[in-house]
């Protein structure tokens, strides 16, 4: 008899394939950008960050179905806890603490990021606490005064003592270094010479890889039912015994979490932090991304964040220098022609393909399917 | 026939601002019983359902389950005291697949968290497994288990009843409370419907029925209490109700009851 690969084996076979296939892409994308200009491996390092970020946002939003407005504030939370904890701004202003740490305040990142990710999450649940009972605008609302909150109070936490260094913000903040590797430096492996931006690219292409782990694990999980239980209907999830509370603020915090992580790292990768950076239009731009990828879809999520932080660099390279060539100068510039071009995205997006770019293979496209009761023969048959 | 007391409410009252919606409403469900509660419309069934799962809080009243008094202030914690419910008006996960809808039902019988579903724990893939099985069966059980992949939504209507009792009986109750679950089928999808009523009832469950079809309820019921405007007008076994003057004058009006 003979054995012939068994449907399971062969989904096996895909998907390692496709893994191997995704890793590759991710390893040379780098190399292929650094010879394009060090813009674009920036332009990719970003965009893991916003790999990150719309997960964790889509955690909230897509599976548990939350509107958040102003989710960029964990960002903020988890940049500001890097940045205090890996720069002069608490030994300058502080004596105690500049006795206590008599060589500078460096806290290594195996400390710093989850210092970042726990106190976002801490921030996450504080917001999740009082909003339990909100809905859909209302709930929307309310995180989007809690995220300006956030960005004002780091705006003015400069007096009466001198906590966030006010609009101005934090600078000289350390860079990412694991053992001897400094990530503002560049390194040779293999004779192959990496540049600090490419660097970091790679831990923010391994951390965002985490992320998708887990947000995958968590979807096929008791946890990941529940938070789309409560989407599709508290009332029912409730009698199905799911500790609503519990499960949202679990949403709240992991959501959190995710945002504090990519927080940290931008942090580090900056250098620096200012209020600015976690303006509303931040929390807008990453629920764009997860809208117009596809609403607690994981791909389309990722698909999202790509588009939307690629497409900015895009703009910049391909419209500036045409204006320049057609006009001999820009006209428009391309800052206001991203946010143009997003709205009629989005818009274009939200009439043809209202749940995403790519959606969930189940939304709206399982088949009708006849009834239990056997069907009728066709007339004439 | 002595059995064992499994529900017993007692002198429920609720009040919604000028209206009594429940006055010293109380019921006592054996074991394997199938429980019918009946009225006529706006007589308080589904607020003493609601309140009995803690879907509404009542003013006064006390509750044992097994001889253990629970208190129903909130509505989870009910059903992980036994007691699950469907809805009157049909509430699936519409978006899930089937299977997910009754594997969420599994959720209040299962333990792992977060962390070990990122770890995915030797615990958590066995307890995954577990859920899936049983819900498999469960919706065997109830007879779609050929449509474990679709999206709940697409499922008949008469199926969607079908899935929402599977998702109910996931949660391992000892008292199935069913809202209206034979509303907008028809005649070949209530027998059936009896018949499941029949099995879950011999597989050891009791049943709490609220029901507009007296036939289905005279010819299922062991035992059947009518509410009128927030009152017990009458309880007892189908076929003492069936003949009681209250009871038919308050379906039918005065001019009906015979003389």
């Amino acid at each position: 008899m003979k054995l012939t690969p068994s449907g399971k084996d062969q989904h096996r076979h895909v998907a390692l394939g496709a893994t191997a296939l995704v890793a590759l892409v991710l390893l040379a994308l780098p190399l292929v950008a650094g010879w394009l200009g060090p813009a674009w491996v920036r332009t990719l390092a970003f965009a893991a960050l916003y790999v990150m970020l719309a997960l964790g946002l889509n955690i909230v939003v897509g599976f548990a179905g939350l509107l958040d407005l102003g989710y960029i504030a964990f960002y903020a939370v988890g940049a500001y806890t890097f940045a205090l904890l890996a720069s002069p701004q608490l030994t300058e202003n502080f004596p105690n603490i500049a006795r206590a740490f008599p060589e500078g305040l460096h806290v290594p990142i195996w400390a710093a990021i989850p210092l970042g990710a726990g106190i976002a999450a801490a921030f996450g649940v504080l917001l999740g606490a009082p909003v339990l009972k909100l809905r859909g605008d209302y709930l929307a609302i309310v995180t989007l005064g809690f995220g300006e909150i956030i960005r004002i109070f780091l705006n003015n936490l400069n007096e009466p003592i001198n906590l966030t260094n006010g609009p101005q913000g934090i600078t000289l903040i350390d860079p990412v270094r694991i053992g001897q590797l400094r990530f503002d430096r560049s390194w040779s492996i293999w004779g192959l010479q990496l540049t600090s931006l490419q660097l970091y690219y790679y831990l923010f292409a391994t951390l965002a890889v985490l992320c998708v782990l887990i947000c995958v694990r968590l979807q096929d999980s008791r946890i990941g039912r529940a938070w789309v239980a409560i989407r599709e209907d508290e009332i029912a999830a409730k009698a199905m015994g799911i500790n609503v509370r519990n499960v949202k603020l679990l949403a709240f915090g992991l959501g959190a979490t995710f945002g504090g992580v990519a927080g940290s790292m931008f942090a580090a990768f900056q250098g620096f932090v200012s209020p600015e950076s976690f303006s509303l239009m931040e929390s807008v731009i990453v629920l764009s991304m997860i809208v117009l990828g596809g609403l607690g879809h994981i791909p389309g999520v990722i698909l999202g964040a790509v588009m939307l932080s690629v497409f900015p660099e895009f703009l910049r390279h391909t419209v500036g220098p045409l204006q320049n060539q057609l006009f001999g100068r820009i006209l428009v510039d391309t800052e206001v022609l991203r946010m143009l071009v997003y709205g009629i995205a989005l818009v274009v997006i939200m009439l043809y393909r209202p749940k995403g770019l790519w959606p969930a293979p189940l939304h709206g496209t399982a088949p009708r399917v006849a009834p239990s009761t056997p069907a009728q023969p066709p007339v004439g048959a | 026939m002595p059995r064992d007391l499994l529900l017993e409410v007692r002198s429920v009252n609720k009040r919604f601002g000028g209206l009594q919606a429940l006055q010293a409403v109380g019921i006592r469900i054996e074991r394997q019983q199938i429980y019918g509660l009946i009225g006529p419309n706006g007589a308080g069934k589904t607020t003493f359902f609601n309140v009995i799962t803690g879907l509404v809080r009542p003013d006064t009243g006390a509750f044992e389950l097994e001889g253990r008094s629970y208190e129903p202030t909130s509505v989870h914690r009910v059903a992980a005291a036994g007691i699950a419910r469907t809805f009157q008006n049909i509430r699936l996960f519409g978006q899930m697949t089937v299977l997910e809808n009754v594997m969420v039902g599994r959720h209040v019988r299962t333990h792992c968290g977060a962390l070990a579903a990122v770890l995915r724990t030797r615990n958590a893939r066995r307890e995954e497994e577990q859920i899936r099985r049983r819900s498999a069966e469960l919706l065997e059980y109830v007879g779609i288990g050929r449509f474990g992949h679709l999206q709940a939504r697409a499922l008949s209507y008469g199926d969607q009843r079908r899935l929402e009792i599977a998702r109910a009986l996931a949660t391992d109750p000892k008292l199935l409370a069913l809202d209206e679950p034979a509303a907008g089928m028809n005649a070949t999808e209530k027998i059936a419907l009896r018949g499941l009523l029949e099995r879950i009832r011999s597989d050891g469950i009791t049943i709490l029925l609220i029901e507009h079809d007296v036939k289905l309820v005279m010819g299922l019921c062991d035992q059947v209490t009518v509410l009128d405007e927030g009152r017990i007008i009458k309880d007892g076994t189908p076929g003492q109700v069936q003949h009681d003057p209250a009871v038919i004058e308050a379906y039918l009006g005065r001019s009906h009851v015979p003389a």
